[in-house]
Formats: structure tokens, sequence, C-alpha cells
């Protein structure tokens, strides 16, 4: 019997306004660095103008929670952490897909991850950063924050505890944001000293020329690039499953009914790989509208991580369920109460926003229809991102806010700074986000030409006439 | 020789010399120094390297913290060491709120108040005011001098105007608070002879009038007679809250205790006494009472009478089934014990206070729990003599009125009548020493003395003194009363010759104790106290009564009471006049404020209800039912109208409480006070005078959040608390306690402690720990504020403690119980109708495998050698981990700097001015901004116990240590100590075992300790934390049985 694989449909489809024209090398190049060199354009102008002000009201806030204190928040002696760490634990998880596409996709050999690679590599490096700054900002005493490292000191023997999750969690993440930036940065090398070839203002030919460490396209440093990818591509791999793993131990490893539970580890990789490749759909799609790039984002892409989210999203859903089976199993009253609160004590509201968002939304991507239709696939990935805030609202505060004692049982509600340092992290990620999206090539050109030969329209049109005909000689 | 010889030119000028060198061979430097050149400005140079030093000074000086004034001793005083605490007994008396105290200085400020121990009445014990009264002396808007027409003034132009207008006035009044100084007596008395016009009234703003009344006619002593709750093994209460407020609730409670104790060493023997309580509001009292009936105020004085006749076997049935029921087992238990119970109501009608003296008489208790012969001074307030002065007041009558520690304008239930009037009285003084509604309308001010700034004598019960003695010198231009009176009445002694001149006349002669007057004087200063032989021989301090031996063999005292004449029949006449109110709108007084002269004290002001867990405010409380028929939930405003008077307050639902009946609690709504006493609430003392008012209550569209503590209500079926009855306590010692077990793979079920990861610790030296027994525990929360006191925790205000993020280091949670047979925690979070109460102190529990101190990331929080928990506070980054991770929730998070803050200087005023300051235990840090804190033990004090114990070269004694809470406590249901210690008190609290465990395989031995005791247990075992923190099971003495197995799946029995 003959098998043939079914003929994949084409990552790079033919240029926009001239349907018949083949997308060439040049092409890429020319899309890609149109927006780097050209004129800034109103609508990127008043997306940053926007960010900006979202990012200048959040300095406020953060001004008074550094200045004032962490009382400028909801917090109260009973609950600890709330929209804190729900938003650390938010950024963290959508810094998450960038590794996975990057690294993990690579190692699988996924060609079509060549298109969204960069970008997403970008957008986990600004969440990685968001999540960071919650974590400055949700110390009592900031200036600090570096007692955290293992610092040489002349304290005498003071070092930092090493059974603390925290201390873990400043490894974890400090490791991953290194890994992180430099694997995006290398890979960045080749696309910067295309535009530094093609740089016409000097000092864009003198920045870019710094940027792009003198590469100089021979073989041997494709050769030497290519290695180094495949290297960092083996060191982030873990990193996609330990960061996550390891900011769930924050909550496992407590005594904190709802809190501490074994399956908190893979529950939260598969929560922040959802998250994260849906925060990526929600980018993506901007930026394939706003810089015209429906050759190199095709629906396959879309179509592509639609599934991804299709599958972690059941594996979250299954999670949830699981955990309250073990909640009733285990026999312990104070889980038992735990879980049942969540559902119908006074945040029930919080836990049905979780598994509406998180556990039904994602269901409609088991039609093709719905995976290829880009409206409600924007719509849905805005959801899921919803929904995993709520998801770690509700393991935050509703496992705090009644834990043992009923006496300290308390309510927690926030105030505007809470919602300013929020909006902080908003404005610092989106002006982030636009203003690599100005300067810096937002696809991998390098790549994408790699794969122009074997997976773009022309090519894929050739093969499936191919199989067509062969098929038809087998009759 | 030659080479010894040897010279050695200054330069070659001198070999030369060369004339310009001769010239100044003789100096030093051959050129003047720019500084000595006499007469001539200095050049520009000059002028520029100074100011280049000075700026460069001025810049390095600037970098260092700001210096504030610290004066070192040229001549140190004698027995002041800088760091070392000097005691220095006094007494604290304030609204009938006597205590015998220590008061603790440092470098010459007092800094804390303790109870002094050799004291028979408080027995070493204060309350939650007494504790917070130090911080009145550091009030920084107390009165710093004498004020005339509210404008500072000087003493001697005062002195000299108000002796003119002394001796041009016709009608002279004194009203003042009870004075139960006799040598302020004799003042007053001398003032009198001065100005015969003058008339002395004393006025109690919640006087027991009808107590002293009832006792002068039924016995004809008008005085409040001395209890002895530890003599009752029945005590029944009609509305009395015996253990908070009422007379001398320090000392009530700590008798009341000794009888809730299970001391007994066979558990079968054990003994307790039954508490009744009838009353409309849920008091601290009714809590901790066994049998406790919720019944209408107007019930509260009628039932009086269907007791006196259910007593004389008449067969009279109060109305509602249920309070029947209870009267009724009331009744027999009381017949059972007669001689042995106690009845007590907390009304102040005359008729009311005459069947509950007919009651006790009837049951033999005068001479046995009641002692009429050595009556307490402290309520001698006549308020028919008050009304009258008001009356004369409003005629015109008086042209001159001295108010000595009164605020009748605020506190009095015709205060407004008063303040109408005043104008029309020509010269009115008052010797406040903080601004009230009273001083407001007075033309001076001439501020008395803090106690602390004063001397003084008292004699709180007849035969009983204690003296007053100055712990600092006055720190404002202000004076003692007594020395203004005797001045004005043109003697220029000064207070302390007067009382020296007077003791020696007076108590000198009554005792028998010392010999020789300045003997006896230092003698009593030291001690505090002198019992002399008038008193009645209810002592039972070990000391005092070796001490008094030879005062008590001359006289003993006459302790058979005089004949009962009241006229039990008419009063119950009278007593039935008091028909069902309606809406019953009755007020109290409630723990922390009393009848808020303190207004202004933030620590009284953040402390939580005992019963509400309110602070803040006051608030209409009511029953849920009535509420609900009114349309009202927590925090809507209503209109209150009753009698005369109408005022708006928050609702606050109260279970327990009885239907159709509204309680506001007196002592809120200051209008003149300090920053932080006034418009706190509304003030409720018009109805005061009335046991109860009928009245309307109408809902507003206001809400006004009430500040708790506590917001949920119930324990949801947990085993947190164990409780049980004293008859299966009698039949079983571990009676009510939950052991949890762990299920594991093998099928088996272990103990929690036997399932672990941890490795424990060994503690070689002391393993400290405290109990707390739950039996004894009434809820006072006195050892919030001297825990508060102690260690310097900062008071955060009203906003905050809505906001939950009050800072108490042990707070007391209250628990009511769910309705009978609840098991879905729907239900048990509900509370039942009328719950039963338990208290629980709750502070850091020391945990061994301690969950804080794993998630810090910093070590900023370790385990100490001594099984302490403790904090650094200056390695704490704030991340809040190990305060999430504590399952009692008792970490405390500094949000703010409330020290600096700005936003917190009215309401911590202690921490925030720099008179403030001045009561801050040096011993403590003050916390800053951003870290973790928590109850610590004391450390301080273990550690200056360990260190007197170092340097005397011995152990450290059992007791010898004690925490804030504990030291504090009217009942001792705390006890600290070392439980590695087999002879401490806690150890045989806890019945520790020691065992010491044969190290195998080369390791050492290993000395293992365990709780044999069977009430003993920790909280939350379960999760295996190990607390140092033990508590005694609660043995409530009713007669319900134990309730079936409870929590999970818990097994009685040993184990």
């Amino acid at each position: 019997m003959q098998m043939t694989s079914p003929v994949r449909e084409p990552l790079v489809l033919r240029q926009i306004h001239d349907k018949n024209r083949k997308t060439t090398m040049h092409d890429v190049t020319n899309d890609i660095c149109r927006q780097v060199e050209a004129a800034p354009n109103v609508r990127w102008l008043a997306a940053l103008g926007i960010s900006l002000i979202v990012l200048a009201y959040g300095s406020y806030t953060l001004y008074r929670t550094w200045f004032f204190g962490i009382g400028e928040w909801g917090l109260n002696k009973t609950v600890g952490w709330a929209w804190d760490i729900t938003n650390f634990v938010w950024w963290v998880g959508i810094g998450h897909a960038g590794t996975l596409i990057s690294a993990v996709l690579l190692l699988f050999r996924q060609k079509w991850r060549a298109s969204i690679n960069r970008s997403a590599e970008a957008m986990t490096i600004f969440a990685v950063l968001c999540a960071g700054s919650f974590i400055l900002m949700h110390m009592g005493r900031p200036w600090l924050a570096h007692w955290a490292l293992p610092l040489p000191n002349t304290y005498g023997s003071l070092w930092v505890n090493f059974n603390s999750p925290l201390v873990w969690d400043v490894f974890a993440i400090s490791t991953y944001l290194t890994v992180s930036a430099v694997f995006w940065y290398v890979g960045l090398i080749p696309d910067l000293a295309t535009i530094r070839e093609r740089a016409t203002n000097p000092i864009s030919k003198f920045v870019y020329g710094i940027l792009s460490f003198g590469w100089d396209g021979s073989t041997k440093t494709w050769a030497r690039y290519e290695m180094v990818a495949l290297v960092l591509a083996g060191l982030s791999t873990p990193l996609v499953l330990s960061v996550h793993t390891i900011v769930s131990f924050d909550f496992a490893t407590s005594v904190i009914p709802g809190w501490h539970t074994t399956i908190f580890p893979p529950y939260f990789v598969a929560g922040a790989i959802f998250s994260g490749f849906a925060m990526v759909l929600t980018l993506m799609l901007i930026t394939r509208y706003v810089f015209k790039l429906e050759p190199y984002i095709t629906l396959t892409h879309i179509e592509s991580m639609n599934k991804i989210i299709l599958v972690t999203g059941s594996i979250v859903g299954i999670a949830y369920i699981t955990e309250f089976f073990i909640a009733w199993y285990s026999g312990v009253p104070y889980e038992q109460y735990a879980f049942i609160n969540r559902m119908f004590g006074p945040y029930w509201w919080a836990y049905w926003a979780m598994m509406s968002c998180n556990v039904i939304s994602p269901q409609f991507f088991w039609f093709k229809a719905m995976r290829r239709n880009i409206y409600a696939t924007f719509a849905l990935s805005i959801v899921v991102n919803i929904g995993m805030w709520f998801e770690r609202f509700v393991i935050i505060v509703t496992s705090l806010h009644r834990d043992y004692l009923p006496s300290s049982w308390v309510m927690f509600w926030p105030t505007y700074v809470d919602i300013g340092d929020y909006l902080f992290s908003f404005g610092f990620f989106f002006t982030c986000f636009f203003l690599f999206a100005k300067f810096l090539p937002v696809i991998n050109m390098a790549e994408v030409k790699t794969i122009l030969a074997s997976s773009d329209e022309d090519a894929s049109t050739y093969y499936a006439e191919e199989e067509k005909q062969s098929k038809e000689s087998a009759h | 020789m030659e080479e010894l010889n040897k010279v050695y030119w200054k330069g070659i000028e001198e070999l030369t010399n060369d004339v310009e060198f001769v010239k100044h061979a003789e100096k030093e430097f051959p050129q003047d120094l720019p500084e000595t050149k006499q007469g001539e400005e200095n050049n520009r140079r000059d002028f520029l390297k100074l100011m280049g030093f000075s700026v460069a000074a001025a810049s390095l000086v600037a970098c260092e913290a700001p210096i504030k004034k610290a004066i070192p001793f040229l001549n140190k005083p004698e027995n002041l060491d800088p760091s070392i605490p000097n005691y220095y007994a006094s007494t604290y008396f304030e609204a009938g709120d006597y205590a015998s105290v220590v008061v603790k200085t440092r470098e010459g400020r007092p800094i804390k108040i303790e109870g002094n121990s050799l004291s028979t009445i408080s027995k070493g014990k204060t309350s939650a005011r007494a504790q917070a009264s130090i911080l009145n002396l550091y009030d920084g808007q107390r009165y710093q001098s004498f004020m005339q027409a509210k404008k500072p003034a000087k003493m001697q132009d005062v002195d000299k105007l108000i002796k003119d207008k002394l001796k041009a006035a016709s009608n002279i009044r004194i009203l003042s608070s009870t004075i139960i100084s006799p040598s302020t007596k004799a003042i007053v008395k001398e003032f009198k002879e001065t100005y015969p016009s003058t008339k002395h009234v004393t006025y109690d703003s919640l006087s027991q009038y009808g107590l002293t009344q009832a006792h002068k006619e039924g016995f004809g002593v008008e005085a409040v007679p001395s209890y002895d709750f530890s003599k009752a093994k029945v005590i029944v209460s009609f509305g009395c809250d015996f253990l908070g407020t009422w007379i001398s609730p320090i000392e009530f409670s700590g008798q009341y205790a000794q009888m809730r104790k299970l001391n007994s060493k066979e558990h079968k023997e054990a003994k307790m006494s039954k508490h009744f309580q009838f009353e409309a509001r849920m008091s601290m009292t009714g809590a901790n009472a066994d049998f406790r009936v919720p019944v209408k105020a107007s019930q509260e004085i009628t039932l009086l009478a269907t007791l006196y006749s259910k007593l004389k076997g008449t067969d009279a049935k109060a109305k509602d089934a249920n309070v029947e029921v209870a009267l009724q087992k009331a009744a027999k238990e009381l017949l059972e014990a007669k001689g042995e119970s106690l009845v007590v109501s907390g009304s102040n009608d005359t008729n009311a206070q005459i069947l509950v003296a007919a009651i006790n008489n009837e049951l033999g208790n005068y001479s046995a729990t009641i002692d009429i012969t050595t009556p307490l001074n402290t309520y001698q307030g006549n308020e028919k003599q008050v009304n009258d002065l008001i009356d004369d007041i409003k005629s015109g009558g008086v042209d001159a009125i001295i108010f000595y520690g009164v605020n009748p304008v605020y506190d009095h239930p015709r205060g407004e009548e008063l303040k109408a009037a005043l104008s029309k009285v020509g010269l009115k003084i008052s010797f406040a020493s903080q601004p009230d509604e009273t001083t407001d309308l007075c033309d001076f001010v001439c501020s008395d003395n803090h106690y602390l700034e004063s001397w003084g004598d008292a004699e709180p019960r007849k035969g009983y003194y204690s003296l007053t003695q100055p712990t600092i010198t006055p720190i404002f231009s202000t004076r003692q009363a007594q020395e203004s009176l005797l001045i004005w009445s043109g003697n220029d002694k000064p207070y302390y010759d007067y009382l020296r001149t007077f003791l020696s006349k007076d108590l000198f002669k009554k005792q028998t104790k010392y010999k020789g007057f300045d003997n006896f004087f230092t003698g009593i200063l030291h001690d505090g106290v002198l019992v002399t032989s008038g008193a009645a021989a209810i002592v039972e301090n070990d000391e005092v009564k070796k001490d008094d031996k030879e005062a008590k063999k001359e006289d003993k005292p006459v302790k058979k009471a005089g004949k009962f004449e009241g006229d039990a029949e008419s009063a119950i006449v009278k007593v039935n006049e008091y028909k069902d109110g309606g809406l019953e709108v009755i007020t109290y007084q409630k723990v922390s404020l009393g009848n808020g002269a303190y207004a202004n004290n933030p620590w009284l002001q953040e402390m939580p209800d005992p019963i509400t867990k309110a602070c803040w405010a006051n608030y209409a409380s009511m029953s849920p039912k009535t509420a609900k028929e009114k349309g009202l939930s927590n925090g809507n405003v209503i209109k209150v109208t009753a009698g005369k008077t109408s005022f708006e307050v928050p609702v606050l639902l109260q279970p327990g409480q009885a239907d159709n009946t509204v309680a506001v609690a007196v002592g809120y709504g200051r209008k003149i006070s300090g920053k932080v006493g006034t418009n706190v609430g509304a003030n409720v003392f018009p109805l005061a005078a009335k046991a109860y008012e009928s009245g309307n209550i109408s809902k507003t569209d206001k809400t006004d959040e009430v500040a708790q503590t506590q917001t949920h209500n119930t324990i949801m079926g947990r085993s947190i608390i164990q409780e049980a009855s004293l008859p299966d306590y009698k039949a079983k010692p571990n009676a009510g306690r939950i052991y949890p077990h762990i299920s594991s793979a093998d099928g088996k079920s272990y103990k929690p402690y036997d399932v672990t990861l941890w490795k424990g610790y060994q503690y070689h030296n002391h393993s400290w720990g405290l109990v707390i027994d739950l039996n004894s525990c009434t809820g006072c929360s006195a050892c919030t504020v001297a825990c508060q006191i102690e260690n310097n925790v900062p008071v955060v205000g009203k906003k905050e403690v809505l906001m939950r993020r009050e800072m108490h280091w042990i707070r007391i949670d209250r628990y009511y119980s769910s309705p009978e047979g609840a098991t879905s925690f729907s239900d048990l979070e509900k509370e039942a109708v009328n719950p039963e109460v338990t208290f629980m102190p709750m502070m850091c529990q020391h945990c061994n495998n301690a969950p804080c101190e794993t998630v810090c990331p910093v070590l900023a929080t370790t385990h100490s050698s001594e099984g302490l928990n403790q904090m650094a506070y200056n390695r704490c980054i704030g991340t809040r981990y190990c305060a999430n991770n504590c399952p009692y929730k008792v970490r405390r998070f500094n949000w703010f700097h409330y020290a600096e803050d700005d936003r917190f200087t009215d309401v911590n005023y202690v921490q925030t001015s720099d008179l403030g300051k001045m009561v801050i235990n040096p011993d403590v840090t003050v916390r800053s901004r951003g870290v973790m804190e928590k109850c610590s033990l004391c450390v301080q004090r273990i550690q200056a116990g360990k260190l007197q114990a170092k340097k005397d070269k011995r152990q450290v004694k059992d007791g010898e240590i004690k925490t804030a809470c504990q030291q504090v406590c009217p009942t001792d249901a705390i006890t600290f100590g070392d439980m590695n210690d087999m002879e401490s008190k806690i150890s045989k609290a806890l019945g520790i075992a020691k065992e010491v465990k044969k190290g195998e395989h080369g390791h050492a031995d290993e000395t293992v300790y365990s709780m044999k005791e069977p009430r003993a247990y920790h909280v939350l075992e379960e999760i295996n934390v190990k607390p140092q923190v033990s508590y005694l099971t609660k043995i409530r003495n009713n007669d319900k049985k134990l309730k079936a197995d409870k929590g999970h799946g818990g097994h009685e029995g040993g184990h």
C-alpha cells in the first residue's frame, strides 16, 4: 500500500496587490523592511500615543505604590496577594508562547513558525519584563529587591533562602528572560544586516551596523548561526516547562487550601501556553492588518495556533475538573470548602468567568470554519486571556480570602491603584511592542526566505497538481 | 663630644644670618598666618576656603539623619540608668474603674502600666482602659497651660482672679466625679470652710445610684457593696455586664475566672460556677454565660419580680415559655446554692436593686458573696443632687461652679439643658486636662495634671488604701486640682506636704504595719497599697496576708451584714410598672470606651468590641430578625427617635439580641475632644437616664459601614475551638477533643504529627510557649491593648480597619454557634438565633514547622533555638508570602509608613508626634513601611529575663518572664513559660512528659517532650505545623450533651 502525506497548505501566499505574482525573496525583504525604513504612519503613531498615555497613567499609580506603600492597593491582612501576583503569573504565562514557538517548534521542524517566531519572541520578552515589574511592585521595600539574589555581601553569612519558591522564581524568571532575549537577538542578526545593507540614512546604517555585529552573510557565518540557534533552542526547551512549573510552586508548596495542589505544574504550563498563544494571535492579527502581512501570516498559521489553543484549553479544563475531584476525594474539609467557595462563594462570578472563557470558549475551535475565521479568532484570543487572568485571580484570591480560621475571612476589592498598576504593564508592553514593530523586522526575513521554495503558494499548487495527476494515473 | 653638639639649621638663611631671618627668628612661622593677622579682614581666598569648608561640612551633616536633641545627664540621678526601667507604684482611677498599678519608666518617662500584684483588689491586673490611660499623658491636645476665656493664661493671674470672684460669689458649687481620695475630700472640706456657700455634688456619668439607694433603704448604708464572684456557685445576672463594665470589672473578672477554671486534679470532681444571663443585648458577660436568655430591657427588670416570687415559693411565671424554663432552672439552682450564689442586675433603678438585694438577702448571700460592711467607694454619685444642681443653675441660683473630673454638658442626660443654663453662672471653672464640651463653656480651665504626674491617695474600698505618686514632672504648665483648691482656700502649702501631713494624721494612725511616719510613707509608696484593720478579710493574696497579720489581729472586721429592711413588696409593684416598650432603645457602655472620657485615646478607639468586633464608632445593634422586619442590613444608617432625642447611626446585626430592641453605646459623639475623638459616632447620653426608651427607627438613604475586625461570625464546623459541657468533661477528660488523622496509602491512619517531612527542632535550653485556657478567657481584649503598647503596634484609623488592615498582634476571635444541626456549608455560615459564643485569643503560634519560615526568600523570618518564630524586620523585603502562607493569619504588614505618613498623624499620634513618641517602648523597633510583623512572644522581655538570670548566675525562674498579654489578663487565661522546665506552670498545665530516646547508630540522644493533658490541643493540628502555643478546651457548665462526632471523622477517646 502506498501512503502519501497530504499536501500542506502554503505558508507564504502570493502578493496582495497582484494575486498572480509569486512572492519572491526580494518581495519578502521589501514587505518586511518597509515599515522599518518608511516614515512612521499615522496608525502607528496613534497606537504608540495611546500606549504612552496608558503608560503615563500607570506610571502615576506606580509612583503612588512606590512612594506611599502597598497600602495603595486593596490588599489586607488576609489577602496578601491579589492583582499583583495575578498579573505577574498572567504575564509570565503570556511569555510562554515565544519560547515554545522559537525553540520547541524549531526542534520539531515546524516550518510554519518562521513567520511568527520573531514577534512571538519579542512579545515574550516584553511580557516577562511586565511580569518582572510586578515582582518589583509587589515588594514592600522594592529598593531592597537585590536581597532576593544570592549576592556576596558584607553582612556575614547573610544568604537567600533556597527553600523559598520565590527564590526559585528569581532564578527561573531571570534565566528565562536572559535566554529568550539572547535567542531573539541572535535570530535578529541576519535581518539587521539586511536592513544595514539597505539603509540609505547614515545614522541607520551606523546603528543597524553596530546591532548586526558585523554579519557578513558568508556560509561560515550561516553555519554558525544555525548551530547557535539549535543550541539555544535546546537550552530553552526545558525552560518552556520549567518556568511556569516553578511559578506554580509558589502556590503548590504552600499550606493554603486551593494552593496546595500537586497538579499545578502541568496545569500551569498548559495554561501558560494557552494564554501565550492567545496573546500571540491577538498581536499577530493586529500586525498582519496594520502592516499588510497577509502573504506571510496566513490562515494556515492561524489555524495551527488555534489547534494548540484548543488542546491546551482542554487540558486546562480537565485540570479544573481534576482539582475538584481531588478536593472531594481527599476528604479534607478545608480543601472541600475552598472549592465549593470558588464556585458558589462571594467570588462565584470570577470562577464562572474563568470557566466560560477558558473551558467553554475554546471548544468553538473544534470547527474548522471557526479556526479559520479571523474575527472569531481575534475575539476568542482576547476572551482566552481574560479567562486566564481570572484563573489566576480565582486561584490566588478565592483561596486566600477564606482559608483556615473563619475569623480572618475577608473580601478583597481592588483600588484604582491596583487597576492603574495593571494598566502600567499594558502601557509598557504595547509601547515596547510598537517600538519593536517600527524599528525591527517583525518577521524573520531570513527564515521565511528559506521556506519560499518548498512552501509558498506556487509550490503548494504545484505539488497539489502533481498529486492529482499521480492519483489519476493510478486509477 | 663634638658630635653631640650638632646644630641643625632651619635653612640656609640661618647659616648666613640673613637680616630678614633674624627678625623673625623666635617665631615658629616666619610669616603671619592669615587667621592670626590682627585687625585685618579675611581676604577673598580665605572666605572661599571657609565657605567651601562650611558647604562641605553642611552637606556632610545633611547626609546624616536629622539630629534630635539628646541631652546627657551631667549629674546622673541615682537609680536611673539608661535602658534600665524603673517601676513605681501608683493608682489608676477613672469613672469607677480602679486598679492599683505599677508604672514602668524608662529614662525618666513612663512607658507602660502594669498591675500591682500586691493589690488585693485588682490583684496585679489591669483593664484595657487602665493600660491605655498612659497615652493621655502624651496627648498633644491636652491643655498645656491654664486657660482664661479659651486663651492661655498665667497661673498666678488666674488664681488671683478666681480668688476674687469666689470671694464675691454667694452660691458656689463643686461638681465632681466620685472622689476616692480621702485627702482630696479633706481639701474640699477646707475649701468649703473658706467659702461657706459651697456645696459639693458628686456626679458619676454612669452612676450606680439605684444600687446605692437600694442599699441605703435596705441596709442603711448608702454605698455599693463589695461582691465576691469567686464564692458564687450560681450567678444569675439580669442585664449586668459585670465582666465588662459593671462597677469593678477587673476584680470581678478575676473572681469569676476562679470559678471557671478546671483546676481539680481529678476531672470527675471538676467544679464550675453556673452562670445564667437574662439580657437584651449581647454583652460580653452574656457571651460567657452558660445559659443566656435574650429578654427585652423591660423584662430584665420585671423578671426580677418573677424570680423573687419564685424564690418565695409562689408560682409567678414569665410570659415567654423559653424564658420561664430558664428562670425556673435558675431559681432551682439558686435555692440549691444558698449563700453561695449571686444575683446581680445592671439596672440603675432603685426598686429593681431593692428587689435584687431582697433576693440576695433571701438567698443568704449578704455576708457570703456580698459584703456591705466594706463597701466600695468608687461610685458615690448622687443623681438627685445633680438634677437639683441643674435646676438651681437654670433658676439662676448658682453663681460659681467648679467642674472637677466631670463633663456633664456631654454626658449628663440633661446636658443640653445644662449647656443652655450655664451662661447664667458667673464663674465657671473646670479642672479638665483635655478640652471637652464643658470646658468649652468655662471661663477658666485650671488644667489638672495627668495622674502619672500627680500625688494622691485613694480608698477605693473601705479600709483599702493605695497611693498615687508622680512618675514624671508635669510635662506642661498644669497643676493638680488639689493644689488649686488649696491655693484658693488660702492654703499655700504644696499638696505633697498637705498629703504627708494628712496621711500622718489619718492613715498612719489607722495602721500598725509601719513604725515611724517616714517608714510608713516610703513603705506604702513602694508597695502602692495598704489594707488597714478596718478592712474586711477578703484578702487572698498571700503576701498581703502575711504583711497584714498584725493589722488584722487587732480588730477583726465585722462581716455580718445588717438586717435587710427593704420593702420588696412595694418594689415589686413599682418594678411591674415597667411595661413592654415596643421597640426598646437601650444604651450601654462599651468595654473599650466606657463613658467617653477617653474618646481621644486612639488605642481604645481602635480596640475591637469583644462581641461585635467593631471599633471607631457606635452603631445600633439589633437582632437579625428585627432588622429584617424593618428592611435593614449592616451599614444602613437609621434615624433613631426615642424620648426627646433623635440621632443617626449605622445598623449592625447582632445575633442573640432580644428582638425589638435597639442598643447603642454611650461614649461616642463627642463634639469637642481631640482630633481622634471628635465626631466619632453619635451621643446617646440623653437616653442613658432610663433603662430603655420606646422609640422609632427609620431608614435613611445613607450608608456608613461599621469598621469591624472580624466579619465572618461562625466557625464553619471546624475543630478550631474544641468544646464540651461539664458533665461530658466529668465523664471523659478529653471530651470535645477532636483528633484528626491522615489516611495513608497503606490503608492505615496516622496522627498528623507522625507523617512528616520535617526534621523538627531540639531545644536544648528553653522551649518557650503559651497555653491559653479557653475556659478562662472572657474576651475583654485588654491583652490586645497591652500588646499594642508593649510592642509599639501602630494605630491605623477607621478607614484602614475597614480595609481590614488593623495591626494588632493579638486578637480575640469571637465565634457564634451555627443553628443546631447545621451541616451544609451554607447553613454553617449562618449564626444561631441565640448563639453560644466562644472567644479565642489568637496570636503567632510559633510553629515548629512554620509555613512562613520556608517561604521567605530572604530568611527574614527564622526559627530561634528556643522555639520562637522570629522576625528580622530590617531583612524583610515585604513579599507578604509568609502572611499568605500563615494558616492562622496572624502576620501583619506595614502597608504604609504609619510612623511617618502624614495621613496617619491624627490617629497614630503615638508614633508621629514628638510628644506621643515618648510612650514608645525603646526595647522594640518601630517598624518601617513594607515590612511584616507579628507577635514575638515579647522577645524583649524574654531577653531581659534571661539577662537578669545570667547576671545572677542562675536559670530563669518560672513566672519571672511574663508576656504583656499574660500580665494584663484579668482572668489568667494566658500562661507563658518554658516547656522544657518540667516544674513550670505551662508544663503542668499541658501535662508535659519528658522522654529520652536513645540515639541509634552513634546519633546523640534525643529528648522528646509530649503533651499529656487531655484538654490541651493545638489549633489546626491536621496541617502539622506543630505550634508552641496550645489551647485548653472550652467547657460550658450547661447540660448539653456532646454533639456526635463532628469535623472530619475525628474519633474521640485517648490515643
